[in-house]
């Protein structure tokens, strides 16, 4: 006999689109990310009602409310815990976490450690615009040095942080980056993300159009944006440039890479090499920024380990044998 | 000892109740010899109410007073309510615990000394500038002094032990003599031996030797005149079978039988490290049979954030600190109030402010529990009053988060986590049932549509149909769960999470007078773990023929519905709480009664005498 499930899988990407007002500044790039989202949701044929968007505080933690599946806008910085806590409970369910770099790596970067640590099977999406925009332009813990901002007015002093080498140090097992408005590049990380049992990182260069307008033109503008990046790929040569002109190899003697001509032997990505990723994930002009999954390596995630454990403890599950289990004694009257 | 005879023939003299503590270096086995003397004690048909007090130092040096454990036991024919006030009988096992232990002992109480054990080194260690045992300091008390390292190096001589091993064996010689001073047996204690030691059976004999020997010391012709036995008489028990338990135990298979009862598949307990609290992660974490998943966090927040993420699947999300870690979890109760979703929390509360003394109880966490949020956050709190109370008092909170979907914080506190009581033990066809029912009907839903009655939101699975949901921290329209900054609708939100939460005043009992007349001159009010002492005070204030009667308030968020006018069918009302004034405030903010306080905040239990001391002086002043 066959059972028939309903499935979601004709579902075209406004079918996962709520009935809210999308309440993002405009031009902000939210709007492509949600958009690349529900698009890749589509793509998946993920069924809605098993699919938890969970968020902490911020512009980014506003995503649920504009999906059409399960959601829960949490505290600031905890939608990792939260979301942990939901596949502790119930490992069917499809869950991930919409997060910021003020959230996700500033009041919330201990629950990021850990819940990359762990590997709990989970999408983890963090848009990093480099400030705080909800609470009205503050620097965050990404802004680069000497970033104007209302509490920084001479500049900030401090060093950033980068997320993807922050994901890559806690031990995450999967780590990617894209760019809002590289929207078929996106759909396809994310799908990929999806795809990873375990916790899978994924970091999004994101504009946030009014406190911090092209922070990443030095990236993402179509002008420079062939030179500024390098799109990796499993067992591929690591080449950037307009026509693919330029390579990454490791110099000789050290463990550092360096730009040379593509006719000479260019690195061949490994997303399974951690030392790699690392330092992709830490490329800085004049360096290209990398781009794709940097990192991908499955091992059992957390959950799964804590049921399969399960089947190995004590006990009956009856609560009288548990009551009555040691020493007791009988009153007659 | 309460009152003296002697049992006809026996030669055993008679005592209605007997409090014995035993008292020695963390490495002389103090805690294992308090505990078979207990099992011994139950098995021999007496009440009993029990509390360990181990050091803070994980491994504190050895022979110091600061490494000092003891285990007190308080035993007998009667209602034993607290493990007591003032020791009968003390056996220090080294000069620190003679010099810790020894100002808890009655006039005329005895003590038991190990004489080896009192060299130059140990006395040192424990700042005696003389030997205590050689001059007269200890004229108040009848010592015995005993070779016991001697004794129990001659009694496991036989199984070839090193002189380290034989030492170990101590505490068994002290036990075998306790045993056989109060008439117990000793065949659980040796079975315990056998089961404890079946890898090495020479340390086993070992120490079965020892106690026989302990035993047979007081036996025979070698005891000393002083050396009396004695008869404790039975308690009157309800028949049914009986288990020793602590509240960590209570509290712990309370919340599987509140998840069963309530028909919930899973729970998922989630705890942070912290003392006294993690006990109760211990001991769930081995339940895992019993549908229980246990999760250490990274920390607090995170602890309550896994607990609420599991409650928003449906399944029961439980979490657990002590004061300081409670007071992360705060911002996570906020949400769990503006979400409307079921959480529960228990607190073992310790002294404080900030880290305080993890180790010792207080009960100053109320002001925390009840009121320690920001905004307008109702919640439901629940105290326990003793280890077989916890039990109760944690099904009732799962009833009350499942029913009115809401947080319960329920306060117990580092005593009743570590002490031990006989437990009637309940059979789960007995233990009431409050299935839940989750949502899975489309028609007209919305997420915070409200139950007439309870005024509790819906519990929706994520993973039904059609019901999918946003929900969140930001405030959200009454009609239709959107998020809504209108201001009339959040007054509308905020009285009915508060009229939720009071609603709950419907669903509890009326509160009731533990002991005495529901009027008159003086009520005593108590809440918790106090519950012991204060019942002991009232019954012999009233045996003094004072017009006093005892209220224990169980649920102190909402109080139950008749506490307001029951007060005030009394002239005065006296709370004697283990902080510096909480209840007594509530009371009087709530209903204008005259309530005195009166606090105790040393980190230790309140003496029975103290309260009795108290009512009388509050009883005099008019
Ligand atoms: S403040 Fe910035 S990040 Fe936030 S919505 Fe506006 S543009 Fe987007």
């Amino acid at each position: 006999m066959t059972v028939t499930t309903i499935t979601d899988a004709q579902l075209a990407p406004k079918d996962y689109s709520s009935d809210q007002e999308v309440r993002w500044c405009p031009g902000c790039g939210d709007y492509a990310i949600l958009k690349a989202v529900q698009k890749a949701c589509a793509e998946l044929g993920l069924v809605r009602e098993r699919t938890v968007f969970v968020s902490g505080i911020g512009c980014a933690a506003r995503f649920p409310y504009y999906m059409s599946t399960y959601g829960f806008h949490t505290v600031h910085g905890r939608a990792p815990a939260i979301a942990t806590g939901i596949k502790l409970a119930n490992p069917e369910l499809d869950v991930w976490v919409m997060t910021g770099d003020g959230d996700g790596l500033s009041i919330g970067g201990n629950h990021m450690l850990h819940v990359l640590r762990r590997n709990v099977d989970l999408q983890i999406i963090l848009f990093n615009n480099e400030i705080y925009g909800l609470t009205k332009g503050q620097y965050s813990p990404t802004s680069r040095r000497g970033t104007r901002s209302p509490s920084t007015p001479l500049g900030s002093i401090e060093y950033p942080v980068s997320a993807c080498g922050f994901a890559l140090g806690a031990g995450a097992r999967f780590v990617a980056r894209s760019v809002d408005t590289m929207q078929a590049h996106l759909v396809a990380t994310l799908k990929r993300s999806h795809a990873h049992r375990g916790a899978s990182f994924v970091e999004i260069l994101q504009n946030c159009v009014v406190f911090n307008d092209a922070v990443f033109d030095h990236i993402t503008g179509k002008e420079v944006a062939a030179d500024a990046q390098i799109l990796v790929e499993h067992g591929k040569p690591l080449l950037f440039g307009k026509n693919k002109e330029k390579a990454l190899r490791l110099k000789p003697g050290k463990l550092e890479l360096e730009i040379v001509p593509t006719d000479s032997d260019a690195l061949i990505h490994d997303e399974t090499n951690r030392p790699l990723a690392q330092l992709l994930a830490a490329l800085e002009p004049p360096f290209p920024a990398a781009m794709g999954v940097l990192y991908c390596n499955p091992a059992a995630s957390y959950e799964q380990e804590v049921y399969a454990q399960a089947g190995g403890s004590k006990g009956t599950g009856e609560l009288d044998a548990l009551l009555n289990s040691e020493r007791t004694w009988e009153v007659t009257s | 000892m309460i009152t003296s005879a002697t049992a006809q023939g026996s030669g055993r003299e008679i005592r209605d109740s007997v409090v014995i503590r035993f008292a020695g270096d963390s490495g002389d086995g103090m805690q294992v010899t308090g505990s078979q003397f207990t099992l011994e004690t139950a098995l021999a048909g007496s009440d009993f109410s029990t509390f360990p007090d181990f050091p803070a130092e994980i491994r504190a040096p050895a022979g110091t007073t600061f490494g000092v454990s003891a285990f007190q036991i308080h035993f007998g024919g009667t209602d034993v309510m607290t493990p007591g006030d003032a020791v009968d009988v003390l056996v220090a096992m080294n000069p620190a615990a003679l010099t810790v232990d020894v100002h808890d002992l009655k006039v005329g109480g005895t003590v038991i000394v190990d004489t080896s054990a009192f060299n130059e080194r140990n006395l040192g260690k424990a700042g005696y500038a003389k030997n205590p045992l050689e001059d007269d300091s200890l004229a108040r008390y009848q010592v015995l002094k005993f070779d016991i390292t001697k004794l129990t190096a001659d009694a496991v001589k036989p199984h070839g032990l090193t002189s380290r091993e034989a030492h170990l064996c101590r505490n068994m010689w002290a036990l075998g003599l306790l045993l056989w001073m109060y008439g117990h047996e000793r065949a659980a204690t040796i079975e315990w031996l056998k089961r404890k030691f079946a890898k090495k059976p020479l340390i086993a004999a070992a120490n079965i030797a020892a106690l026989n020997a302990g035993h047979a010391f007081g036996e025979t012709a070698e005891m000393p005149e002083h050396l009396v036995g004695y008869v404790v008489p039975k308690a009157v028990a309800r028949p049914g079978r009986y288990r020793t338990v602590s509240g960590t135990e209570g509290l712990a298979w309370g919340l599987v039988a509140g998840l069963r009862a309530a028909g919930i598949e899973k729970m998922v307990f989630a705890g942070y490290p912290i003392t006294p609290a993690s006990a109760l992660l211990h001991t769930l974490a081995n339940l895992r049979a019993y549908g229980v998943v246990t999760f250490q966090a990274e920390d607090e927040i995170a602890a309550s954030g896994a607990a609420l993420g599991a409650s928003y699947t449906g399944a029961l999300g439980v979490t657990s600190s002590s004061g300081p870690g409670i007071a992360l979890k705060t911002e996570m109760l906020g949400l769990a109030i503006a979400t409307e979703l079921p959480l529960v929390v228990i607190d073992s509360q310790r002294a404080g402010p900030s880290t305080g003394m993890p180790t010792k109880a207080e009960q100053s966490d109320l002001f925390q529990a009840v009121h320690g949020r920001n905004a307008d956050s109702p919640l439901a709190v629940l105290a326990a009053a003793t280890t077989s109370d916890c039990f109760d008092v944690a099904i009732e909170a799962v009833r009350l988060a499942t029913k009115y979907m809401t947080p319960v914080i329920v306060l117990s506190d580092g005593y009743l986590a570590h002490a031990a009581e006989p437990w009637r033990i309940p059979r789960e066809a007995d233990l009431p049932k409050f299935p839940v029912s989750y949502r899975t009907d489309p028609e007209g839903f919305h997420p915070f549509l409200r139950n007439p009655e309870t005024l509790a939101r819906p519990w929706v699975k994520p993973g039904t149909p059609q019901l999918e949901h946003r929900i969140g921290g930001l405030e959200r329209d009454y009609d239709s769960g959107h998020i809504s900054y209108d201001p009339d609708n959040h007054a509308r939100m905020t009285k009915a999470r508060a009229d939720k939460i009071a609603g709950i005043a419907r669903d509890i009992p009326l509160q009731d007078v533990a002991l005495g007349d529901d009027h008159g001159a003086l009520a005593v009010v108590g809440w918790g773990s106090t519950f012991g002492p204060i019942h002991q005070a009232v019954k012999i204030a009233r045996d003094e023929g004072r017009d006093v009667s005892h209220v224990h308030v169980r649920y102190l968020s909402p109080f139950p519905r008749n506490l307001g006018e029951l007060l005030k069918r009394f002239d005065r009302v006296l709370v004697p709480e283990m902080n510096n004034g909480q209840l007594v405030k509530l009371l009087r903010a709530e209903y204008l009664v005259p309530a005195e306080p009166f606090g105790k905040v040393t980190g230790k239990p309140f003496r029975v005498t103290e309260i009795v001391q108290a009512i009388r002086k509050v009883m005099e002043k008019r």
